[in-house]
Parts: C-alpha cells; sequence; structure tokens
C-alpha cells in the first residue's frame, strides 16, 4: 500500500494552504503567528514552487529562480520570516549587459543607471532624473492606459538602445511586455532601482530549510507529496462557501483556502465553474497567463573553476530589444545566472543557470521526439554562447540539462506552465474571489506589483491580513455576548 | 485609556516593525511616513497587530487615521475604550 502523506494530520483546519510558492510560504507562517491552525499542502516533494532547486549527481545543486530580487525583501523578510533569514540577502553587484547596441556593466541601482543613461547614452540628465521621478511616483491606483513601450517613446523617442536597457531586465523578472500597461513595469524597476539587485546567500535550498523550520517552530502542519484534487463547497444560509479540501483523496475540513496555485488553476479548476455565477468564470477565463521560460543548467566538474563574468548577464544578439523575439522559439536572448563558490559558502562548486524567456504554445505542440531535439539545442546554444565570454568553458561542463514550460507545468501545474503568473487583469480576478465564493483566498502572481519575489511575499502578508479579520470576525461572533 | 496611552501601544507596535528607526522624537502632529521610512506595507503590519494584540479592527475605509500619531490616538482611543 502507497505510503499515506497525510498520516495523523487532524480533521479540521481554520486554514488550509494549497501550494508552497514564497506567497503561500509567507501567508502560512503569517496566518501561524497569528495564532491560527494552519496546514499547508504541497504537491512536490518539495517546497518553494519555483523559489526551489534540484540537486545532480556529482555535487551539482542548480537554482531555479531565485535569482536577483529588490532590496525590500529584506525587510519583508525580517517582518514576515525572522532577522537570520534576512541576514542571508546579499547584493549581486555584477549585472552585465552584452548585445549588439551595448555592452556595459552595472549595479542596477538608480545612481549607476543615471551616470551610464547620462555618459554612455548621452541621454539629457534631466529627462534621466524625470524618468525616475516619475516612475517612483506611479501609482497602482491611478488608472492610466499608458504603456511601457508608450512611456519609453515619450521620454526617449528613438532610443530603441535605452529602451532595451531598462525593458530587458524587467522582462525576465516579472514577464512582461512592451504592450502591458507602464505600471507593469514602473513599480518593479523603481523596487530594483532603489538599491540594486540582491539575493540569498547559501542558496534556495538554505533559504527553504529556514523556512520550513520557522513554519515548524510557529506551528504550521506542513506536508508535502499531497495534490490537492478539489476545493469542497457547503450551501450556508443559501450561499456556497467554503467547506474543505479534498487531497490524495481525503477530505479535510476547513473555514478557509488560501490557495497560492494559479489563479486560473483556483477558479476553473480547484473550485471549479459551479462554485462561481457565470459572469465571474467568464472573468477569469478570460485572465492572460504570462508567458513561461525555459532553463539551461551547466554543472561545471568538481576541481574546475570559472573566471567572474558578473552574477547576472543579459545576453542577446537580436539587432534591437523586442518582447516577441524575446520568447521566440529561436530567440538569441539568455541571461546567464552564474554561482560562484561564495553563492554557498564552503563550497567550492560552480553552475551557471541560463534562463530563456519562451511561450508555452511552442513547447506544448512538439513530438517526443522533436521536443528531445529542441532541448538539446537549447542546449548546444547556450554552451555555445557561454563559449564566447569562457572560451574554454565546454570542456568543464559535467552535467547539462535543459527545462522547458512543460517542466514548469509539471513541477508547479501553473496554467499553461507560466513562470510568471498573469497579466494585469488576473489581480481583479484574485481580489474579488473572496466575495465571489466566501472563504477561498488566492495569493499568487497576478500582474504589476504582485508579481516578482517582492511582490508575491507581500500579496501573501495582505491576503493573510484578509483571512486573519474574516476569522477574528467570526470568533468573536461565535463567543456568547456577556450580561 | 488616555490618548498617552494609546499613543505608547501604537509606538510599541511601530518599534517591532521598524526595529531600526528612532522613535524618540517623533512629532505626534506631523505624518509618520513623513518622519519614518515607513510603506504601505508597514501600515498594513499596524493594523494586523492591532488586532492581534488589542482585538481591535480598523476598517480599510479607516486607514487614513493611522496617518500621525495624534490622528492614531484620536482614533483609537474611543476603540480602546470601548473594548474596556
Amino acid at each position: 500500500m502507497a505510503y499515506d502523506w497525510l498520516k495523523g494530520i487532524e480533521d479540521h483546519y481554520d486554514i488550509v494552504v494549497i501550494g508552497s510558492g514564497l506567497g503561500g510560504l509567507t501567508g502560512a507562517n503569517v496566518l501561524a503567528k497569528c495564532g491560527h491552525k494552519v496546514l499547508l499542502l504541497e504537491h512536490h516533494y518539495q517546497l518553494g514552487g519555483l523559489a526551489t532547486w534540484f540537486t545532480r549527481k556529482g555535487g551539482h545543486i542548480f537554482d531555479i529562480s531565485l535569482h536577483g530580487f529588490p532590496i525590500g525583501m529584506i525587510k519583508s523578510v525580517r517582518k514576515y520570516w525572522s532577522q537570520n533569514i534576512a541576514d542571508s540577502i546579499v547584493q549581486l553587484k555584477g549585472v552585465r549587459f552584452i548585445n549588439p547596441q551595448f555592452s556595459i556593466d552595472t549595479t542596477f541601482d538608480r545612481e549607476d543607471f543615471t551616470r551610464q543613461l547620462v555618459e554612455k547614452f548621452k541621454v539629457a540628465a534631466g529627462t534621466v532624473e524625470r524618468f525616475f521621478t516619475d516612475l517612483r511616483a506611479m501609482n497602482f491606483y491611478d488608472s492610466n492606459p499608458e504603456t511601457t513601450g508608450q512611456m519609453f517613446a515619450r521620454y526617449f523617442p528613438g532610443r530603441d538602445d535605452v529602451q532595451r536597457l531598462l525593458m530587458e531586465p524587467i522582462a525576465y523578472a516579472n514577464g512582461s511586455t512592451l504592450d502591458d500597461p507602464a505600471i507593469t513595469f514602473g513599480i518593479v524597476f523603481s523596487n530594483f532601482m532603489s538599491k540594486g539587485v540582491y539575493t540569498f546567500q547559501g542558496g534556495s535550498d538554505m533559504l527553504i530549510r529556514k523556512m520550513a523550520a520557522e513554519l515548524k517552530k510557529n506551528g504550521v502542519e506542513v506536508r508535502k507529496h499531497v495534490v490537492v484534487e478539489k476545493i469542497l463547497t457547503e450551501d450556508h444560509a443559501g450561499r456556497k462557501r467554503v467547506a474543505g479540501v479534498v487531497a490524495n483523496g481525503r477530505a479535510i475540513r476547513c473555514d478557509t483556502v488560501l490557495s497560492n496555485s494559479n489563479i486560473k488553476n483556483t477558479v476553473l479548476r480547484l473550485a471549479g465553474e459551479e462554485s462561481f455565477s457565470p459572469e465571474f468564470v467568464a472573468q477569469a477565463k478570460a485572465v492572460r497567463v504570462n508567458s513561461s521560460s525555459c532553463q539551461v543548467y551547466l554543472g561545471i566538474r568538481k576541481g574546475e573553476t570559472l573566471p567572474h563574468i558578473g552574477d547576472l548577464v543579459f545576453t542577446s544578439e537580436e539587432p534591437v530589444f523586442s518582447s516577441e523575439k524575446l520568447v521566440d522559439l529561436h530567440t538569441t536572448s539568455r541571461t546567464f545566472s552564474m554561482y560562484y563558490p561564495d553563492t554557498r559558502p564552503g563550497s567550492d562548486r560552480y553552475t551557471v543557470v541560463v534562463s530563456i524567456n519562451a511561450k508555452y504554445e511552442d513547447w506544448n505542440a512538439m513530438t517526443p521526439e522533436q521536443y528531445a531535439a529542441e532541448k538539446e539545442r537549447l542546449i548546444e546554444e547556450s554552451i555555445a554562447a557561454l563559449e564566447r565570454h569562457i572560451p574554454d568553458v565546454r570542456a568543464k561542463i559535467e552535467w547539462r540539462e535543459a527545462a522547458t514550460p512543460r517542466t514548469i507545468e509539471y513541477y508547479t501545474r501553473h496554467w499553461a506552465g507560466t513562470s510568471f503568473g498573469t497579466k494585469f487583469e488576473g489581480l481583479k480576478v484574485s481580489m474579488d474571489l473572496p466575495a465571489q465564493l466566501p472563504g477561498l483566498y488566492h495569493a499568487g502572481s497576478v500582474g504589476i506589483i504582485m508579481s516578482g519575489w517582492l511582490g508575491t511575499i507581500n500579496y501573501g502578508v495582505i491576503v493573510a491580513n484578509q483571512i486573519d479579520k474574516a476569522l477574528a470576525a467570526k470568533k468573536r461572533a461565535a463567543v456568547p455576548a456577556s450580561a | 485609556m488616555t490618548k498617552e496611552d494609546c499613543k505608547k501601544l501604537v509606538i510599541d507596535i511601530i518599534s517591532d516593525i521598524a526595529p531600526d528607526e528612532d522613535l524618540t522624537a517623533i512629532k505626534p502632529e506631523v505624518k509618520l511616513r513623513d518622519q519614518l521610512q515607513l510603506d504601505s506595507m508597514d501600515f498594513l503590519d499596524i493594523v494586523m497587530e492591532l488586532r492581534k494584540r488589542h482585538g481591535i479592527e480598523v476598517p480599510e475605509a479607516d486607514y487614513s487615521h493611522l496617518a500621525s500619531l495624534e490622528s492614531c490616538a484620536e482614533y483609537l482611543t474611543p476603540k480602546f475604550a470601548a473594548k474596556a
């Protein structure tokens, strides 16, 4: 008989959290610290969602995606996790761009970008200052129809090169395009520009281990290998509300569900169309998911070393930046995340993770033979591109492997294998959820400020506050009024 | 509870949310945001802590009352009194 991954759990929880991305983990931790009984369920054998890692024979450890985030993460991690975890956040100072239009090294902050834009790109200092100041003042509540592309044309008309410098890194950070509302660019870019790019020293494995220990300390029941199949509802005073979940074939009762699954999965698969009004279902169906990613993982043989060529290296052979070209099956745009031994103090190992934006449809349509051949092409092209910066790298590579949008779909169950959540309109569906089906909440990447690593942690807290408020009101109502 | 007691409770909360800030010289009438490095998440944390520590609920529509120490005291003191 198969092992019972739910062995020993209780019959009822205040909150069941579906999924252990950084939003789900953080929401679970905050709610447990508020005194609620929390059960966190993750289908994979490892926590973290996309904030995860894997190991391979030969001592290779590959970090999937926590390659860079803004300084605001230090404060959020300190407040919602611990000082100890926040202390492991360090700056990545070597950000490089190499493409046919320019080649620069930068610390990726406002001061250095201003210097580069003025000295190298010859943009008037006043324009740069105005751009940064206006961007900083952008407010999520202002409904401005301007797209990122239109905004660039307003400040930097005819400057394809400036547009590339500003847009390319953010496209890798949150999947936004030149056609998305300007705020999808503005908030994430401003967050980075405040002090540069940061990462966790010790790697994703150490981070997630520390977070798991914190969850345990705060009383969260964490179970892996558990697939939530369905969110259960019951009629209550003529209205449907959340009653529990079915997980690994077993019903678990709860007052509230916090879904860290993709918003479309949450509405259309987990709760199901029957739980909502036809109008809300139509809204959820109309939400566009963002693009996905491919990655190539290169493990360097023990004993070999690599020269320092930067921490995050944005490379492309495209003549100019284009959002369409960036996700094309044959794109030449790649970001190299270079892992030197100091990533994991005490280690002597080097690894390279190559990120390439991609479209799920392209990869999902392939036959098994095409799929294998295209993955091999991806690996070959990535090594060839890296050889331009490290000529003798090929002989040092011991492990090579590729992931595609199908890999992301398999490990995260995200709708259409998206690696950046949804477009702008997903936020409204996410925020309206508890009004549509009382007891159901969602925290995940849904456009603009709620995307990117900092956004996802903070959104987990925002939703945890709503749940805590609802549960506190319920507990108050349950206490009989004193005479 | 007096307004001064109320201010002290709010400062206790802020000192946990923003441990690096010097809270000894806060001007009660000046917006907290203009004297301290507080962002919208920090204000959400104040709301959560008021609920956790004191069972006080601040509806979203009333968040603006938390702008300064003085407006906090004005708004929260009657709520504390109602709990007593």
